[in-house]
């Protein structure tokens, strides 16, 4: 199922015809735009999610999430009719078991992050729990921004597998399997955790990967701060809900002063209680962090690919110059360099002539193949760095977009934030006036 | 003022004589006599403090002396006629110990002044032995607190700048307070605690009443706690009730300030490494760089206003709450004072019932008395609520300027995002065309 990796030909998935100029389109329309009209024809969300059990292979029982994706054409809210959308459910290691896929079948590409498997850099109060339903929501709308950012690119978009997870419950597991991508998949991960050295290594590529770990660190760096900031601030709001408490009890003992003691009393309450509302936006901004930093994997993977492929290149090469070497060594009878091989024939002496024959004539179609094969190579691997190159500009330009409208909604929160402030204070204040 | 090192490091209350075997009988002759002079019925010495005989009384305050609260509200603005500051703390060094000396600077108006200036240098131990003088001769009166000795908490070092800072601010406040009341600030000894050179100090503090007579006062006030009070007035047990609750709020307030400044000193901690990650990461960008680094700048300049909003909280509204600790523990050793004096009274009814002898003796000292109890409750009942309209203006005050401090706070920081929001507003839409225009 590998479709074509830096070509601009689309396959043809059922009505969904992409031309190129659409899937330019795609491009800059999608960019932002994550609820709206991303894949031309068809409109995605995850609309729900719901907990299942059942009894698993060895009888146990077993406690699931499931998601409910519904699909429905894009033109059905502008024609005005509204049917009702295809539904079907999914759980959280379908969702891995395509992704896996796409990382597969095109490895050139970044590929859109999930939602994290388990809660991390959470600030005390949020539950690290995989069951709790803060996070079941958080993790769907995280599944939601994953099929639309799929559905938003201009490869991954046409992909069948993909397609069909999107629109046929059953038997999509047995399909994919039966691709065969597992095997590859499992190849892949030992390559990618394989160490090996590349003689020339591409500096694009090398440089790439660099900034890579620096964002992964940084952006951890940062969603830890930021986890350790919430919670101090957390408890700066929450304890001023005991000014509340005790302006309550001592207003009972005051005539002049009850009243304004009494009504601040109630604003540093509300104070108090704003923290939550306010943080719980902060988290939002924490997924979007999130979401890049997951990005980095992907980003690297595509670095070490080629690397990969680079590497194997290389090999290639220099098993065809050995090869066309010893050619050289047979044809003219000299050994310029130390070879066992030679200096056991000097040492139990020369083969026959018709031995030497047919040694040349087979080591002259083996190096006709290798040179077919490395000739293939280099065009894969061009295509790779094409059809790569393409993508990571793709992908840094969503990522300043994204990262930049990410900066604007927090400063957005920030800006509530204070103005809940000096609401709330102001009031304070007027109370305090009528002591 | 190294001359008076040795001097001032023996405090005028802690006795160094020592104390013969028996004195009850003695005692009992000196009571009846400190009796006589502090509480006769003699008109020109109802001012019934100092022991000083060469002490002058200003006119105004002994005649109006039980309508204290009216003055007060038909007092001009303008008619303030005496001005304390306390600055310039300076530390002293001598072999047996360090201490920190204030500027005390008077400027008056008053008669029994014989300047209008003053300039002197006087110590904690001082102001506490000022402290204790008009207690003594006030012991229904509330005197403003001073700050505490030594704080333990949040382990303060005695000559921190800011506990010298903090302390120098009560210490003013507390002279402020004792100016502004119109029988304390008439008291001899507050005339020579802002006057006299320190060595007239020293010389003044060994006047007055010996360690005998001081005994004699404790023993009697013991006494008197321990038969207690059997009647007394129900204004007096509604007061004694709202300083119990005002107590235990205030003591909540202050811990509960204490706890939010904590928090916040915790905050800034963690926020202190939140701008410095922007700016590593802008490092690493391009079409970023500007935008992180912005990010960063507004996190800094939201920091340093968090600093400066904590320290009014530190400066202004944790001060406040304490002293008004500080003085719930005044009113109620005031409330015990009265309820002594009246103790005694009783005693000696009770006496009167049994005697046989003496009775006209007797019936004389139940006389003064009466008028010893009269005169304390008036004393408490004007100050009680002198004391309450000065502590709601007090606490308004702190709380107002607190919220202020805290409107202004969020305003600077809605400032500084608003601006953050308009550069980036302005980069998008600048991207936005180049990409329209390519």
């Amino acid at each position: 199922m590998m479709a074509d990796t830096g070509s601009e030909e689309v396959a043809v998935i059922g009505n969904t015809d992409l031309t190129p100029g659409e899937i330019e389109n795609n491009m800059k329309n999608t960019m932002g735009e994550k609820g709206t009209l991303l894949f031309r024809k068809m409109e995605i969300n995850v609309a729900e999610a719901e907990k299942r059990t059942v009894k698993n292979a060895v009888n146990m029982q077993e406690t699931y999430t499931v998601y409910l994706i519904e699909t429905r054409p894009a033109d059905a809210a502008s024609e005005g009719t509204n049917p009702a959308p295809d539904s079907l459910w999914r759980r959280y290691s379908e969702f891995e078991i395509l992704r896996n896929f796409l990382l597969v079948t095109y490895p050139h590409l970044v590929v859109p992050p999930l939602p994290e498997k388990r809660a991390e850099f959470v600030w005390h109060k949020l539950s690290a729990d995989n069951m709790d339903p803060d996070f079941v929501e958080r993790r769907r709308v995280g599944l939601e921004n994953f099929l639309l950012r799929v559905a938003s690119h201009p490869i991954l978009s046409t992909d069948h597998v993909f397609f069909t997870f999107l629109t046929e419950e059953d038997g999509w597991k047995e399909m994919v399997f039966e691709t065969g991508f597992q095997a590859k998949a499992d190849s892949r991960l030992k390559a990618l955790n394989a160490t090996f050295r590349v003689k020339n290594p591409d500096k694009r590529f090398a440089e790439m990967k660099h900034y890579s770990d620096e964002l992964q660190s940084v952006i951890s760096q940062l969603l830890r701060v930021r986890a350790r900031v919430a919670d101090r601030l957390y408890g700066v709001y929450k304890v001023h809900g005991n000014y509340g408490r005790v302006f309550s009890e001592w207003s009972a003992i005051e005539k002049e002063m009850g009243d304004g003691l009494q009504s601040a009393g109630h604003h540093m309450d509300a104070y108090a209680a704003s923290v939550d509302d306010i943080l719980e936006e902060e988290e939002h901004y924490a997924d979007q962090l999130k979401e890049y930093l997951f990005y980095t994997e992907a980003l690297r993977a595509v670095c070490r690919k080629h690397e990969l492929m680079q590497f194997e290149l290389e090999m290639a090469a220099q098993d065809l110059s050995t090869k066309k070497q010893q050619q050289e060594e047979l044809a003219t009878g000299t050994v310029r360099t130390f070879s066992l091989k030679g200096m056991t024939s000097k040492l139990f002496g020369q083969e026959t002539p018709e031995q030497r024959e047919a040694k040349m004539k087979a080591l002259e179609g083996q190096i006709q193949e290798d040179e077919d094969a490395l000739k293939d190579k280099n065009t894969e691997c061009d295509d790779f760095v094409r059809g790569a190159w393409l993508d990571i500009e793709r992908f840094k330009d969503q990522k300043n977009h994204d990262l930049k409208e990410a900066l604007i909604s927090y400063a957005i929160m920030q800006i509530s934030m204070c103005k809940k402030g000096i609401q709330v204070w102001t009031n304070a204040k007027e109370c305090f006036n009528k002591m | 003022m190294s001359g008076n090192v040795a001097d001032s490091a023996i405090s005028p209350t802690s006795p160094t004589q020592t104390i013969p075997a028996d004195l009850s009988g003695q005692m009992l002759e000196l009571d009846e006599d400190d009796d006589l002079e502090v509480f006769s019925k003699d008109t020109t010495n109802t001012d019934g403090g100092s022991f000083n005989a060469s002490m002058q009384t200003s006119p105004g305050s002994m005649i109006n002396q039980y309508k204290f609260d009216e003055e007060d509200e038909e007092q001009e603005p303008g008619a303030k006629d005496i001005f304390i500051t306390v600055d310039d703390p300076e530390s002293h060094v001598t072999t047996i110990e360090t201490f920190i000396t204030y500027r005390v600077l008077t400027k008056t108006t008053r008669g029994e002044f014989d300047s209008s200036e003053y300039e002197v240098r006087r110590r904690y131990q001082d102001f506490l032995w000022l402290r204790g003088r008009l207690e003594e001769a006030h012991p229904t009166l509330i005197v403003h607190p001073l700050p505490e000795k030594f704080v333990m908490k949040g382990m303060v070092e005695r000559f921190n700048d800011d506990f010298i800072e903090t302390r120098r601010r009560a210490l003013h406040r507390f002279l402020d307070r004792v100016a502004d009341h119109p029988i304390l600030s008439c008291n001899e000894d507050f005339r020579v605690f802002l006057s006299a050179q320190a060595w007239e100090l020293t010389s003044h503090k060994k006047q007055g009443p010996g360690f005998l007579t001081r005994m004699g006062e404790t023993v009697r006030a013991v006494a008197a706690s321990v038969r207690g009070v059997k009647n007394r007035p129900e204004e007096f047990n509604s007061i004694q009730e709202y300083v119990e609750a005002f107590s235990q709020k205030m003591t909540s307030l202050d811990r509960i300030t204490q706890r939010i400044t904590k928090e916040e000193k915790e905050y800034l901690e963690e926020l202190k490494e939140y701008a410095p990650t922007y700016t590593l990461w802008s490092g690493s960008e391009e079409e970023l760089a500007e935008p992180l680094k912005g990010m960063a700048n507004s996190l800094d300049r939201c920091y340093q206003e968090t600093e400066e909003q904590g320290r009014q909280l530190s400066d202004c509204l944790a001060p406040a709450l304490h002293e008004y600790v500080l003085c719930s523990e005044t009113l109620k050793a005031v409330l015990r004072r009265r309820d002594n004096i009246q103790a005694e009274l009783e005693a000696k009814n009770e006496a009167l019932a049994t005697k046989r002898a003496d009775r006209d003796a007797l019936k004389e000292e139940i006389d003064k008395m009466e008028d010893r109890v009269e005169w304390a409750n008036n004393a408490l009942k004007g100050d009680w609520g002198r004391w309450q309209r000065s502590m709601r203006s007090d606490l308004k005050e702190a709380f107002l300027s607190t919220a202020q401090k805290n409107v202004d706070y969020y305003e600077k920081c809605l400032a500084v995002w608003e601006s953050f929001l308009l550069s980036m507003r302005a980069e998008v839409s600048e991207v936005d065309q180049r990409a329209g225009d390519s």
